[in-house]
């Protein structure tokens, strides 16, 4: 402080006392533009990404001979292109909400395990055991996924085949490893440490009060958890799935490399083939011409429409849930 | 099915910092039992050990005894989930469970005992809200949040959970400190009016509070900061607030303290 | 025994619900377990893996001039182009990210445009890495006309790594007590050089392990960088001309020619990749914990 009084004092001995309020006037007026401008861009960044998403989607769709929502044809660059998303929804769909509903009851298991099972000295660095799983890049997870998993999950594909085939989700005629419930899988397995880490965190706000009025009602442990836990983190519970399922819908290149991808909608989820909006423009980005590129973006702006609905979904049950707590 | 409780040589602890030191004592059935003293002096902590809560909080243990008529709280065989079935507590700040309705609260502790059906429960809930004065308050709402009721409301929900279950004790921790002096008046009547089926321990800062409702009076203190808290002396609530034994009580409830 | 009373002291708890008390413990740690099986897993398959070729050569040589079934090559050009693309990106979005945040924290607060804002930020926190990649193939490539090049993966990239910093670095100054800024307020200190020496440099090291937190999370993308710095087998140091290679695109392009050669050339790169991450990740934790004692 003093040194600052002395600093003033030099410049206001050099007559700059009122130059110097200006300055700070000035550097005030400066840096709130420049922190509003960059708020702006960031705007600015989102708009382009539509407008220019939307824009050289229009004339791809436009000379889409086909129907672009209900068809299953991928051939844009052909003389009379035909292109439909059908069979690119239904496989990201397919495979994100089998993934969700593989990877959510582990995740929620994690999170109690981390929140009230371990020892409380340990939890902090198992948490961070789970999240070295989202450190992992999704290349990586294509690369063990291709190499290692996918012959597992062949010989598994087998046995469900064989031992449950009369169920229709095993069924078919061929099964293999690079199957839609291969994907699946992988998928879970990349999305499991976003659901387990929002889960603590709720888990963690259950208010101390109600788990010790339960347990003084003589609740078991698990009964704590249905009792105050559970009810408590219902709703962040479903947005951290949400958010989970927003980013499995999205996922690319681990789904690439792991699916061979094949056309046609098949419920039989053990046979190779599906293919998901971001597998499909990775796999196809490198031959697609001109038109094949507009169409690629064009299926590249409805998975954005459909994550955006969905992480939207999800931000609202939080916000929703803040109003009430 | 009010039972006696006979603490023998109890010392708890947080980790390594012992919190009270060789308490023994016995809590006579059907009789309101206060604990006073300055903050910090281990009532609160004494208090959650006769229903094992102590040892939730990490790394917080008990040595000792303490006999729920001849069965010793503390012995290997027992679960320490049994334990505080039968011995009901009330917490400092009401705490209702949020996210459910007034019955469902007052129910909690039922359907962990397997009562089922809606006739039954409908039944002990009219029966514990009664008990605890509120039936007359909430009849008309019961399936309206337990959170949406008045602070003084919500401690008598509290209590009406915790009797739902018949305990043969009921430990209350400060149940009025968060209370408004009207809303403290209702709970004190509904302690004199429990009094009659339960054997009560209630922790208080309050010391009309004590004289008012308490039969016995047992007063804590700790030698100096940092040490453990001690039982000085415990007494007939009349004796303790007229006649004390020792100096370190008489100068407490008169005042002189510290 | 007291004669009050009929019924013994406690009755205990019933088998049923103690057995679903233990049935959930199981379930519980099992789904711990669960996890860590894939962790394992990938772990130790890509150190088994990557070690084969986790040699000098492979550091110190591209892939140019190396057949289809060749050993050899090497990972040169693809270390090169992911270094130089992280750090474009990072000095794009940055100063924005940064910026930003004081924006929301230090001058927005509440304004409809701070709204605005933090409502896209987390529109952008939820966009696919592949939809970002495809916005600067539409804008930069297709559009503007310009080829595919590292400076284009890294603007796909930066898009990627703004809401992760603006995130992060708002936490920290939300952390920033206010009664720093009214003392500094109160001793005539214009705002932009309390929000400059005094707030600044109280959530620093948050904001540092923010982002070197978003830095390892865009390292790994591979599919904006897919469209639009795509591949090559030669070294390029230039990241503003002609396309580039980068360490998980060269994963992907190794991992999808059949011979075991270059599937060892995938793991390799796949091993330096995690351990360039989980360098970061450590050095972003270990500031982080620095930080602690000082912010008290």
């Amino acid at each position: 402080m003093t040194s600052d009084t002395l600093e003033q004092g030099a410049t206001g001995a050099l007559g700059g006392r009122g130059r110097r309020l200006g300055t700070g006037r000035m550097g005030d007026r400066l840096f709130g533009i420049s922190t509003r401008g960059s708020a702006i861009v960031l705007l600015l960044i989102i708009a382009a990404i539509a407008v220019f998403l939307i824009a050289k989607a229009v004339p791809a769709l436009k000379a889409d001979k086909a129907n672009f929502l209900t068809s299953q044809e991928w051939n844009p660059d052909a003389a009379e292109p035909r292109f439909g998303i059908l069979q690119l929804a239904f496989g990201t769909l397919m495979s994100s909400l089998m993934a969700l509903i593989i990877a959510t009851p582990v995740a929620i298991g994690i999170a109690l395990f981390i929140a009230f099972y371990s020892p409380r000295r340990l939890a902090s660095g198992l948490g961070y055991v789970v999240d070295l799983l989202a450190a992992v890049p999704s290349v990586v997870y294509g690369l063990w996924g291709l190499q290692f998993f996918v012959p597992k999950m062949a010989s598994v594909a087998n046995f469900l085949h064989d031992d449950f085939g009369w169920i229709p989700l095993f069924g078919g005629d061929s099964v293999g490893g690079q199957s839609l419930l291969t994907a699946a899988v992988v998928l879970a397995i990349m999305i499991l440490p976003i659901i387990s880490s929002i889960s603590r965190e709720v888990f963690l706000q259950v208010p101390q009060a109600n788990v010790e009025a339960a347990l003084a009602l003589g609740a078991t442990r698990w009964e704590v958890i249905r009792m105050a836990v559970l009810p408590f983190g219902r709703s962040g519970m479903v947005s951290a799935a949400m958010l989970g399922l927003g980013r499995a819908l999205g996922e690319t290149i681990a789904v690439a490399m792991v699916l061979s991808t094949a056309a046609g909608i098949s419920l039989h989820i053990l046979r190779p083939g599906g293919n998901t909006f971001a597998a499909n423009i990775a796999n196809t980005f490198g031959m697609a011409g001109n038109m094949g590129r507009g169409a690629l973006i064009a299926s590249g702006l409805v998975l954005f429409v459909i994550t955006l609905i969905v992480n939207m979904l999800a931000r609202a049950i939080v916000a929703r849930r803040k109003e009430f707590v | 099915m009010a039972k006696r409780i006979e603490i023998s040589g109890l010392n708890a602890y947080y980790g390594k910092t012992r919190a009270i030191e060789d308490i023994s004592m016995t809590v006579e059935p059907r009789s309101v039992t206060a604990f006073i003293g300055p903050s910090g002096c281990g009532k609160s902590t004494l208090l959650r050990t006769l229903n094992r809560m102590h040892e939730v909080i990490p790394g917080a243990r008990v040595e000792g005894k303490v006999l729920l008529d001849d069965l010793n709280l503390y012995g290997s065989e027992v679960d320490p989930v049994a334990v505080r079935r039968a011995i009901g507590m009330v917490f400092q700040r009401p705490n209702p469970f949020p996210t459910m309705s007034i019955f469902d609260n007052v129910a909690a502790g039922l359907k962990l005992n397997g009562v089922r059906g809606r006739g039954r429960l409908g039944e002990i809930v009219e029966k514990s809200l009664r008990g605890a004065n509120l039936w007359n308050e909430v009849k008309d709402r019961l399936n309206r949040p337990g959170a949406g009721l008045s602070g003084g409301q919500q401690q008598r929900l509290c209590i009406a959970r915790a009797i739902a279950v018949e305990p043969q004790v009921l430990l209350m921790d400060e149940p009025c400190s968060a209370l408004d002096p009207i809303s403290t008046l209702a709970i004190e009547d509904l302690i004199a009016s429990l009094k009659d089926k339960y054997t009560i321990v209630i922790v208080t800062h309050n010391m009309q509070q004590a004289a008012r409702v308490s039969d016995t009076t047992g007063f804590f203190n700790l030698a100096a900061q940092g040490q453990p808290g001690r039982l000085v002396e415990i007494d007939d609530t009349n004796k303790i607030f007229t006649n004390p034994t020792e100096k370190a009580t008489e100068d407490y409830i008169t005042g002189r303290f510290g | 025994m007291s004669t009050l009373n009929h019924q013994p002291a406690l009755s205990g708890v019933s088998a049923g619900r103690k057995v679903k008390d233990r049935v959930v413990q199981v379930l519980v740690y099992v789904a711990f377990l669960l996890a860590l099986i894939p962790l394992i897993s990938v772990l130790w398959t890509v150190i088994s893996k990557g070690l084969k070729r986790f040699d000098p050569e492979f550091f110190t040589h591209s892939m140019n001039g190396i057949g289809a079934n060749d050993a050899g090559g090497g990972a040169y050009h693809a270390i090169i182009g992911t270094v130089e693309q992280v750090l474009l990106a990072s000095v794009i979005a940055i100063p924005i990210g940064v910026l930003t945040a004081v924006y929301l924290v230090e001058y927005g607060r509440d304004s409809r445009l701070a709204k605005v804002v933090s409502f896209f930020v987390d529109v952008m926190t939820g966009l696919p890495s592949i939809v970002a990649g495809l916005f600067v193939l539409a804008f930069w490539l297709l559009l503007l006309g310009f080829s595919f090049s590292g400076f284009a993966g890294a603007m796909a990239l930066s898009i990627l790594m703004m809401p992760t910093v603006v995130r992060a670095a708002e936490e920290m100054l939300k952390l920033v007590p206010n009664d720093l800024r009214e003392a500094s307020f109160a001793l005539g200190v214009p705002r932009w050089r309390t929000i400059c020496f005094v707030v600044l440099p109280t959530a620093f090291t948050g904001i540092i392990t923010g982002i070197m937190l978003a830095i390892a999370r865009v390292m790994g993308e591979t599919a904006p960088l897919l469209l639009t710095v795509f591949v090559t087998s030669a070294i390029n140091n230039s990241p503003f001309q002609g396309p580039q290679m980068a360490l998980p695109l060269y994963i992907f392009d190794q991992a999808g020619r059949p011979n075991d050669a270059a599937i060892n050339r995938a793991w390799a790169a796949a091993l330096t990749l995690i351990v360039l991450i989980m360098l970061l990740n450590l050095v972003a934790r270990l500031i982080a914990r620095l930080r602690k004692p000082v912010s008290r």
